[in-house]
Parts: structure tokens; sequence; C-alpha cells
């Protein structure tokens, strides 16, 4: 009984590896295509969760329990990792609508002193 | 007895992981890929980590499985929502089947508003200017 658990449990541990390689392929494909930020953030996200359970699973698979503690330090770095991107894909966006109203209304005023601005509607 | 749960756990793990993964390469816009990454790859990642603790069955081990669990189902809300809320401010094209958009209402709704009142603003001052 013992035997065949042990059996069981080395050709399970092996078949979730293939599959977690799988995901992590397949995830990587679309960090690759993602056609905008959020896309790859979100690709980049599942990675490291895949990668967490990666290292879980070497843990199972090794013997070693050690390998748990990087899971739980990849889970933090992941956290921290998807929050900032998040942060910079919103403040991204912020910034280059306030550098176009920047470019569109103070540097014209700016640097071509004299000019009228067209722009503005009549009062 | 405990391998078997273990194999059963592990192999359930690594066949939601792959769901997640297969969902986030499939699936039509931003928010429908979250919504499978985060769910099906939490679940597939906290069913490994539960088949850590059972394999081990060791008091440290068991309390850093739960731990990283919990820590697990603490952060993948969070991110998502951070996810989310970037995608739909940077403007990023929602699915062509979406069929209800509250968000976007209530944007229009704000910004109707808005149109209203610089009208009524520039409209009372157009008949200030010639009187006064």
């Amino acid at each position: 009984m013992t035997e065949t658990g042990a059996w069981l449990l080395g050709w399970a541990v092996d078949i979730s590896f293939v599959m977690i390689m799988m995901a992590m392929v397949l995830a990587f494909l679309r960090l690759g295509l993602g056609p905008t930020l959020p896309d790859r953030v979100v690709a980049l996200d599942l990675i490291t969760m895949l990668a967490v359970a990666f290292a879980a699973l070497f843990a199972v698979s090794s013997g070693q329990e050690g390998f748990l503690d990087v899971a739980i330090a990849l889970a933090l770095i992941a956290f921290l990792a998807t929050v900032a991107f998040a942060r910079f894909a919103e403040r991204r966006v912020v910034r280059i609508a306030a550098a176009e109203e920047g470019a569109s209304v103070d540097k014209p005023g700016g640097e071509t002193t004299g000019e009228p601005d067209s722009k503005e509607p009549p009062a | 007895m405990i391998d078997i749960i273990t194999a059963v756990l592990v192999l359930f793990g690594g066949l939601f992981s792959l769901v997640a993964a297969l969902g986030v390469l499939r699936l039509p816009d931003v928010w429908i890929r979250m919504h499978a990454s985060t769910k099906a790859g939490t679940l597939g990642c906290g069913l490994i980590l539960v088949a850590v603790a059972v394999h081990f069955g060791d008091t440290g081990v068991v309390a850093r499985a739960v731990a990283a669990i919990v820590f697990l189902l603490l952060t993948a809300p969070v991110a998502a929502h951070m996810i989310g809320r970037a995608a739909y401010r940077s403007g990023v094209p929602l699915w062509e089947g979406t069929k209800i958009d509250e968000l976007a209402d209530d944007e229009r709704k704000k910004a109707v508003e808005r149109a209203a009142e610089a009208q009524r603003t520039t409209e009372e001052a157009r008949r200030g200017k010639p009187t006064g």
C-alpha cells in the first residue's frame, strides 16, 4: 500500500510539473502577445503565481521543506511587483495625459510668444 | 493513504494552474483574463500548498503552508482590483460582447453634467458682458 502510494505520488508530481510548465509557457505567450500593458501585468502575475506553485511542488518532490520558504518569499514579491506595475500602468496614463495637455496648452504659449492661441474658444 | 491524498491534491493543483493559464491565453479581454488567472490560479496554487502541508504533516511546515495560503487569498483580490482599475483608467478597450458598463454610464452622466454646468457659466458670462 505504501509503495503504490509512493509510486502514485511520484507519478502525480511528475504530471503536475508538466502541467505547470505548460501553464508557464501559455502565460509567457500571453506576456509576449498581450496587446496592452495590463495584459502583460496579468500574465506576469500568473507567472509568479505558477512559480510559487512550482516551488511548493518541488518541496514535495525533493522532500526538502525549505523550498516552502522560497514559495512564501516569491508570493510576497509577486504581490509587491503586481501592485507596483498596476500603479505604474495607472500613473503612466496620467503622466501621458498631463504631458499632452502641457504640450498643447503650456508650451505653445510659453515658447512661441506673440502667436495667438487659435484654439481658444471665443468668449 | 497520505500519499494518495497528496497525489490527488497535487494533480488538481496542476490542473487548475493549467486551466488558469489557458484562460489567460484564450479569453478575450483583460478583465475576463484576470478572472481566470486570479481565481483558478489561486486555487491551483492553494491546492499545491495544501498538498505540501499534508505531505510533510509537520507543525512548522503546516503553519508555513497555511500562512502562504492565507497570504495568497488576501493579496490576489487586491492585486486583481488594482490591475483592473489601472486597465480601465488607461482606456483598455472592453470586449465587444460587453453588455453592461456601469462605470462608463456613470462617467458619461458626470461628463454631461459637467458640460451643462460649463455651458451655463459661459452663457451667464456672455449675458453679463454686454450689459456690464
